[in-house]
């Protein structure tokens, strides 16, 4: 199975930007689908990006988030062919990482 | 007040008659696809002077600049990705019997798209590409996909992918079922149909590059070279029948079954006055 995560981390002198695509249902519990019952929710709770072990960007997401989350963001610090390391962890327990190569 | 009114009512008046245009070379004595592609590809190179041929696959993006600096970024990471790797994986993965997909197209089916629709002499019908990746699951006794979304939307993605580039070469053969075929897509794209009383060309021929709400309309001209899509609207993949049976429903038309003759018969005639634009598919869209 491929992984839900896909990354793009560029780095240009100081600073580091970072596009990010996940692959989530992201259902918010209050949508029904064709025989009208409720989906039930399902959505990423906690998103982490750490670079040289520490946490440069974490988000605190819930149902509000649409489906397959797009995030942008840079940071200071990051140099080309470190690593970055992308983590989620959703309300049903699931989760997945990825490892990405800042470029 | 009435000035405005009466500057609309020219603007109509003059929309209708180049619309007319295309409609009174189209409908010559006999059938002739050729003279019919000319003057519909004539017609958008007219509407659009600054856009080059090749540039009416992107849909809505080539009509607005605004969009198309917002498509620019997105493309860079295209929403359309994870169907294309699920498809790429699908399409490798062995039947029950061992065969694969590649088993049933021409070239392992690696760069084919834009030979799709093509006119099947032994079954007497127009075939999409669609239609033969689910002949083709039903010949190796596996269940077919879905035609709108999912598994069959991620296969042609792929399928689609390999194929960027190349000019649509839609072929109509030496028969008359063809030739009749193509007359009924071409009948179904020009006939008005539901409660508003749009046909396809409505929208796609007469007002492309401008508004419905928030949505810039596509122009006909390359609209399926990009199929399938990714739709925001949807938040997922769509093939042509998606489209062709979400656009009945939005001018509240009762839509065909996914893969009807009617369809398919459109889908020939749309393609292939398409023919020479390059396939842009798996596309995104607002």
């Amino acid at each position: 199975m491929a992984s839900t995560i896909r990354v793009r981390a560029t780095s240009s002198g100081d600073t580091t930007e970072v596009q990010a695509l996940i692959q989530h249902p992201m259902d918010s519990g209050f949508v029904k689908n064709s025989a009208g019952e409720l989906i039930p929710p399902h959505f990423i709770q906690q998103l982490t990006f750490e670079y040289g072990g520490k946490p440069v960007f974490i988000a605190d997401w819930g149902p509000a988030v649409s489906k397959d989350p797009y995030v942008k963001f840079s940071f200071k610090g990051g140099k080309k062919g470190g690593d970055l390391k992308i983590s989620w962890l959703d309300n049903k327990g699931a989760s997945d990482s990825f490892t990405a190569k800042i470029q | 007040m009435r000035l405005t009114f009466r500057s609309a009512v020219t603007g109509l008046v003059l929309a209708t008659l180049t619309f007319a245009a295309v409609q009174i070379s189209d409908a010559a004595d006999s059938p002739n696809p050729p003279a019919d592609l000319k003057a519909f590809q004539k017609y958008f190179t007219d509407k659009f002077p600054k856009l080059k041929l090749k540039d009416f696959v992107n849909g809505p993006y080539s009509m607005d600049a605004g969009l198309y600096k917002q498509w620019k970024e997105k493309e860079e990471f295209p929403p359309y990705e994870f169907a294309l790797a699920a498809g790429k994986e699908l399409f490798n993965k062995p039947f029950k019997n061992g065969k694969t997909f590649a088993d049933c197209f021409p070239n392992k089916g690696i760069g084919i798209r834009q030979n799709y629709p093509t006119f099947d002499k032994k079954q007497g019908k127009v075939v999409t590409l669609e239609l033969a990746v689910n002949q083709c699951l039903e010949n190796n006794g596996e269940k077919p996909f879905s035609y709108t979304k999912d598994e069959m939307a991620s296969v042609t993605a792929y399928m689609a992918f390999t194929s960027r580039g190349k000019p649509f070469n839609i072929k109509i053969p030496n028969d008359p079922r063809a030739l009749a075929a193509y007359e009924n897509g071409k009948r179904y794209f020009y006939t008005r149909r539901g409660q508003l009383n749009f046909s396809c060309a409505t929208c796609h021929v007469q007002i492309p590059g401008d508004h419905i709400r928030a949505e810039v309309l596509a122009p006909a001209l390359g609209i399926l070279n990009a199929m399938p899509i990714y739709r925001s609207e949807w938040a997922g993949m769509g093939t042509t029948s998606r489209r062709f049976t979400s656009c009945n429903s939005q001018v509240r038309a009762v839509p065909l079954t996914p893969q009807d003759d009617e369809y398919r018969d459109l889908e020939y005639y749309l393609s292939y006055v398409s023919n020479g634009l390059p396939i842009s598919g798996p596309g995104a869209r607002p």
